[in-house]
């Protein structure tokens, strides 16, 4: 399987109350379950990202509720009030039950 | 006046329709798309505008739409694709601390669709707006 890598966009300094763009993506096929395999003729099982949360210091920032009609490597972007310095969290789920997770540190300038 | 016996089964279609249509309540619909509307908001019907969505006219590949929804004050946006096999897309929550509540996003079109896009406003209303993309290559091939 190809390896999935979490890449996240979010600025290191902001002053408190600004307002950031983050960006994530994973790298992920997102198999959708439609697809048929082209030698053999079956269905490819499904295999999505089928959640994603982003939260700041424990308080939910972003969530994503996934379907299979999400391109592959999904990306989603977002804006955020940085009410102080933190830790943004981010979550993806797999229909596997993987986990894969990343942090971002925010400091207040 | 001559009626065939065409004309007749079509005015005894039409009557039947007519004589249910009351009798059904507003949320019984065969619809997929209808359906995951009505499924998230719990059986409102959405008003349309305050709420905006950015697709691109043409999509190229189907495989990768850039798509972008934002309305204000909304808790939750439901996204859905009525010309894919499954119309879901997307749920998307915000939190408190996402002032603008917009979102931007990249999915996958079958074909030539309406792209729908209902908001839940915290004051418990919803809103939608509807947008047709023309998709040249479809994105569910394999």
């Amino acid at each position: 399987m190809a390896k999935v890598k979490p890449r996240v966009k979010v600025p290191r300094k902001a002053q408190a109350g600004e307002v950031v763009t983050i960006k994530t993506l994973i790298s992920h096929p997102m198999e959708s379950g439609q697809r048929k395999d082209r030698k053999t003729g079956e269905l490819i099982p499904r295999k999505i990202i089928n959640h994603f949360k982003a939260t700041f210091e424990g308080e939910l920032v972003f969530e994503a509720t996934i379907e299979p009609a999400v391109s592959a490597n999904p990306y989603f972007s977002f804006d955020m009030i940085v009410p102080d310095a933190g830790t943004l969290k981010f979550e993806w789920i797999d229909d596997d039950g993987s986990v894969y997770t990343e942090e971002k540190k925010i400091t207040i300038v | 006046m001559d009626i065939s016996r065409r004309t007749f089964c079509q005015l005894g279609a039409g009557a039947a329709a007519l004589a249910l249509a009351p009798a059904l309540p507003a949320f019984a619909s065969t619809d997929p798309v209808q359906e995951a509307i009505l499924a998230f908001t719990g059986g409102a019907a959405p008003a349309e505008g305050d709420i905006e969505l950015t697709t691109p006219e043409i999509a190229e590949n189907g495989n990768t739409v850039p798509v972008a929804v934002s309305a204000d004050g909304a808790v939750a946006i439901l996204l859905l694709a009525a010309g894919n096999p499954n119309p879901g897309v997307a749920t998307f929550t915000f939190g408190k601390l996402a002032p603008h509540r917009s979102a931007a996003t990249r999915i996958r079109l079958a074909q030539t669709q309406d792209v729908i896009a209902v908001a839940k406003l915290e004051s418990g209303a919803f809103t939608m707006v509807q947008r047709t993309v023309k998709v040249t290559i479809g994105g569910c091939g394999g």
